[in-house]
């Protein structure tokens, strides 16, 4: 959430006052992912609330491995990482290394939802076999679908940080650094859900 | 203040933004024109839920059900319900006055977001649309506007999901409306505008605002569960599957319960600006104003289950919920003692504005005090679901919002139009709406004490004389609807050029043409750092108010 | 002055409650009674305010000016935050009191090892989820409650006697004698009502909930369904009759002999 045009304190008694209109999308944004934050801890509440509440029937199948998640979670650090790479270089005008860095990101992100889906498809219970499996499977789901609008947001933004050609440049790094907050923000709400669902 | 780097965008845009009329159903990116869309397509449902409300009380006329048949009831009532909380006090207390005032009161040219602005208020009309045409396409959701499971799983799907959808969408709106306004407020306020200089509606837009995007998110996510519940037959609210209805309560009145003060607390802003100017004095106590919003924001968070004390809710949480929810009254109380300390001493014009105000203050002091008392965990096990609630929550969301949005149309109607409106029916209007809405929710706390639950098409014969006494005052308050719908479509042309600033006010919007230039002021911004310096600013610096100003002629 | 007393008449005297029939119907008519008071001095002392401001202070004919710039008084604000803090502390503190002389405090579970019937309340799934009750008001030689089983559907309650093992589709109980429901619903949440008993609870699927009480005055009053159940909620009701221990022991003995029969 940086800014990018320096805001000239002295003009801004005149009528035509430059403002940084970035930093406020950046403050809308990260107004915007407290809210999407919200959603996601009004399901880790239902599912907490399952878990305390209501005992899983002695017939139901609920069991999760850990291997699996846990490279996922190796994945999405990585991807931060590099994500954050990327935008370094974008800074120092390096456009040919963001790219880079922008690939390995989303290479990354694709690995962890074909892993997701691997895994979505090894397990012994499905959808609606009981409330614990149906509370995974959403929670799991709605944070797949924010890697994968964050993944197609990555292929984007590789697309538009070509040199010459692109739209994002040093002048306009809003989409960029709005896609790593964003990136960083799904990163973190997995990292969450990966200690309360499969670590407790 | 403009943004120089998309100004000159901006402003191409706006001449290719239709003018007249035309505006008002365009994708236009001006607040003030937004402003009046979310204020007349408010309106619209307002008068389509009056007239569902209408059914209803044309229905508990007699004691059994002859009016419609019952599952038809249970529909119109969850779409009065809906319509009135979603589609016309949410939009027009928060979207409606806010869009219009905040950019005034910060000193900026528009939103902060204007695109997503319009974005916004053009979810709002398709998702009302949408809810009433499940009426006649599907059937309407029946299982009211709570929309409880396992009922609501149970009843018709159709109607259901589109409810879901629509309420989604509305909720979409919100949440983009308070990021909005929160970015606003903090981000494009003039820079020599210190926070504690605001007028009180920006703090109560922005408390407002923070409940919006802690809470509504949390809904949403709740209706998707029950969506899959509904449609993809997982069990997450569904007994019969080993689910739990109550962590749905949980999570909705999570939401639901700070919905109350994301309808009231704007209310609670306006009418701190609409008091000082017509009393002529300083808003009392602006310091413990501010606070008091703060403490009821925080509070509000953390009172939503004194909705559950019967559903079986353990008795530590029903212990909590009880003293959290008693100790709002602390700030509430604050708030209406500064507003009669306002009073106290000013020169109160007695218009129509402030006639509404200070009936908004009388009938919240009535739903507050039954609110505290509901509050009591033995209390509300007697009149829980009951008309008593009943009575309760529409002396809270009608005596005090709607009250607050009457107010304040009559209060800033001059400056959305150029024109006066007619006082003598504006005072016919008040006496009319306050007469209709006592008689008709005051009797039903009797009503509910004494054995009558509600969201019912039928019931013991013994009520029926109190529930006429009660349709007739809803009778009353829709026939007050008329003389101001007269009011305002022929004020629009006929009224009294009202002025730049016809009631001498001192906040920001009336420091400009009335109705004002697309970019609110046509040179410089005014830096308002006093918006309640009445009696201190010198008078000679404002212009005398024009003769034919109900401020004049005002205490006959 | 005229006003304290004024609200304190009201309070005493207008009567605005069904009639009382359960042991904690008294204590509830106490709070209630000082709630209404209380509200009534507030409301009404509010209204004079503002009504009289807006008379005393209203404009009039050729005034102009503003009003007198007074932005605050600190000792005022002090003094309505104490207003309704102790105000609301007070409600606060008696309610609780009201709320454990109902038997609102003792955990649920206790109540069900008080019953006789323990066994047959935990052979459900375990988790019992309870309502106020009070069965602590019951005097010591009454100790056992009479256990009935509840089932609430769409758009009836059923009540099941243990003791005969029958169904019936009206509640009898016997006058002054400690009854525990143990109340489960069969499709959606309804709720158990019974106005002269100032007793609620929400009958929720899945998860049996239990209502202890003690009925005091013989008669016929309405069980309600409070929560909405679908299209014909508004007709889901029942009677509960309140009788002398030996009624109660007829009808007990005349519905056995019937549903045996009827096996």
């Amino acid at each position: 959430m940086t800014t990018i045009t320096p805001i000239n304190e002295d003009s801004k008694q005149e009528s035509t006052v430059i403002e940084s209109h970035a930093d406020h999308r950046m403050f809308g944004l990260a107004a915007f992912l407290i809210a999407d934050g919200m959603t996601f801890a009004g399901f880790f509440a239902a599912y907490l609330t399952f878990r305390a509440v209501n005992p899983l029937p002695t017939n139901a199948i609920y069991e999760l491995e850990l291997l699996l998640p846990t490279i996922n979670t190796a994945l999405l650090l990585a991807s931060s990482a590099t994500f954050h790479k990327a935008s370094k270089y974008l800074k120092q005008t390096k456009n040919g290394l963001c790219q880079r860095w922008l690939m390995i990101t989303a290479v990354l992100g694709v690995a962890f939802l074909t892993s997701q889906m691997f895994e979505y498809f090894t397990l012994p219970f499905g959808l609606t076999d009981n409330i614990y499996a149906s509370t995974f499977y959403a929670l799991t789901g709605f944070h797949g679908l924010h890697v994968s609008l964050g993944t197609i947001m990555i292929f984007i933004v590789w697309w538009q940080s070509r040199n010459p050609g692109g739209r994002i440049t040093i002048e306009n790094q809003f989409p960029l650094e709005a896609t790593e907050l964003y990136w960083h923000f799904v990163d973190g709400i997995w990292v969450i859900l990966f200690v309360i669902l499969y670590l407790l | 203040m403009t943004l120089a780097n998309s100004s000159s965008n901006s402003e191409a845009i706006q001449k290719l933004q239709p003018t007249g009329w035309m505006k008002y159903i365009s994708f236009s990116l001006d607040h003030k024109v937004i402003g009046l869309q979310y204020l007349v397509c408010g309106f619209i449902f307002y008068l389509i839920g009056g007239a569902l409300a209408g059914a209803i009380r044309i229905e508990l006329t007699t004691p059994i059900s002859d009016f419609m048949p019952r599952d038809v009831y249970n529909q119109v009532l969850t779409l009065h319900g809906t319509i009135m909380i979603f589609l016309w006090i949410v939009p027009v207390v928060n979207g409606a006055f806010g869009n219009y005032l905040i950019p005034f009161y910060v000193g900026a040219r528009d939103m902060a977001f204007p695109r997503l602005n319009a974005v916004a208020f053009w979810l709002i009309p398709p998702a009302g649309l949408m809810l009433i045409s499940s009426y006649f396409i599907t059937g309407a959701a029946e299982s009211g506007w709570t929309a409880y499971p396992p009922l609501s799983i149970t009843s018709p799907a159709a109607g259901q999901i589109i409810w879901i959808i629509s309420v989604l969408l509305l909720g979409g709106s919100s949440i983009f409306g308070g990021i909005n306004f929160i970015a606003t407020i903090l981000k494009l306020r003039q820079p020599n505008l210190k926070l504690m200089q605001l007028p009180m509606y920006c703090w109560a837009m922005l408390g407002t605002s923070i409940l919006v995007v802690l809470s509504t998110p949390v809904l949403a996510g709740t209706l998707i569960l029950l969506s899959f519940d509904i449609v993809a037959h997982t069990g997450f609210f569904n007994p019969s599957l080993g689910g739990n209805v109550i962590v749905y309560q949980h999570l909705f009145w999570f939401y639901s319960h700070p919905a109350v003060y994301i309808m009231v607390l704007p209310a609670f802003g306006l009418v701190s600006e609409i008091l000082p100017v017509h009393c002529r004095k300083p808003l009392f106590g602006y310091t413990t104003m501010v606070y008091s919003i703060m403490a009821i924001v925080i509070l509000g968070l953390v009172v939503w289950a004194h909705h559950m004390f019967t559903s079986g809710t353990p008795p530590w949480m029903r212990l909590f919920f009880t003293i959290a929810t008693s100790f709002i009254a602390v700030p509430t109380g604050i708030k209406f003692f500064n507003w009669v300390a306002t009073l106290w001493g000013g020169k109160i014009s007695l218009n129509s504005a402030v006639l509404f105000s200070c009936g908004f203050i009388i009938n919240f002091v009535l739903g507050g005090i039954t609110g505290v008392a509901l509050a009591q965990v033995p209390f509300d096990v007697h009149v829980h679901d009951t008309y008593f609630v009943v009575a309760h929550f529409h002396y809270i969301v009608y005596g005090g919002s709607v009250f607050v949005i009457f107010s304040s149309i009559y209060h800033w109607y001059p400056k959305f139009t150029g024109r006066m409106l007619n006082e003598t029916l504006g005072r016919f209007h008040f006496l009319l709406t306050f007469i209709g809405f006592n008689l008709c929710f005051a009797p039903q706390h009797w009503l509910g004490l004494n054995g009558m639950p509600r969201r019912v098409a039928e019931y013991d014969p013994n009520f029926a004389f109190i529930n006429q006494i009660s349709s007739l005052g809803a009778l009353l308050m829709a026939i007050s609807t008329l003389p101001f719908l007269w009011n305002i479509i022929w004020s629009a042309f006929n009224g009294g050029i009202a002025g730049d600033n016809p009631w001498n006010a001192l906040t920001p919007e009336w420091l400009t043409s009335s109705p004002p230039p697309i970019e609110n002021w046509e040179g410089n911004a005014p830096l308002v750092t006093e918006p309640y310096g009445y009696g201190t600013i010198n008078q000679e610096d404002l212009v005398e108010p024009t003769p034919e100003s109900p401020s004049e002629e005002s205490s006959q | 002055m005229g006003l304290l007393f004024g609200g304190l008449w009201i309070g005493q005297n207008i009567n605005l409650l069904p009639l009382g029939a359960s042991a904690n119907a008294p204590i509830y008519d106490e709070l209630f009674k000082v709630l209404l008071t209380i509200g009534t001095i507030l409301f009404l002392g509010m209204v004079v305010l503002v009504v009289y401001s807006l008379i005393r202070f209203r404009r009039r004919p050729g005034q102009t000016g503003d009003g007198a710039a007074i932005e605050g008084n600190l000792s005022l604000e002090i003094l309505w935050t104490a207003i309704p803090a102790i105000v609301v502390l007070f409600v606060g503190l008696y309610s609780y009191d009201i709320y454990e002389r109902m038997g609102g405090m003792q955990p649920l579970n206790h109540h069900a090892n008080d019953a006789s019937s323990h066994e047959h309340f935990n052979s459900g799934n375990g988790r019992i989820w309870g309502g106020i009750g009070s069965s602590s008001l019951a005097t010591p030689q009454q100790s056992a409650a009479i256990p009935i089983d509840v089932t609430a559907m769409q758009f009836a309650f059923l009540f099941h006697y243990p003791k005969g093992d029958f169904i019936s589709g009206e509640l009898h109980l016997p006058k002054n004698q400690p009854v525990t429901l143990r109340m489960e619903s069969k499709d959606v949440i309804h709720a158990f009502w019974v106005p002269e008993f100032r007793l609620k609870q929400d009958v929720i699927p899945g998860q049996p909930t239990i209502l202890n009480f003690t009925p005091t005055k013989t008669g016929r009053y309405p069980i309600i369904c409070a929560e909405l159940c679908g299209p014909y909620h508004g007709g889901m009701r029942s009677t509960v009759v309140v009788e002398g221990a030996e009624e109660y022991q007829d009808w007990l003995l005349s519905n056995t002999k019937v549903s045996t029969s009827e096996k």
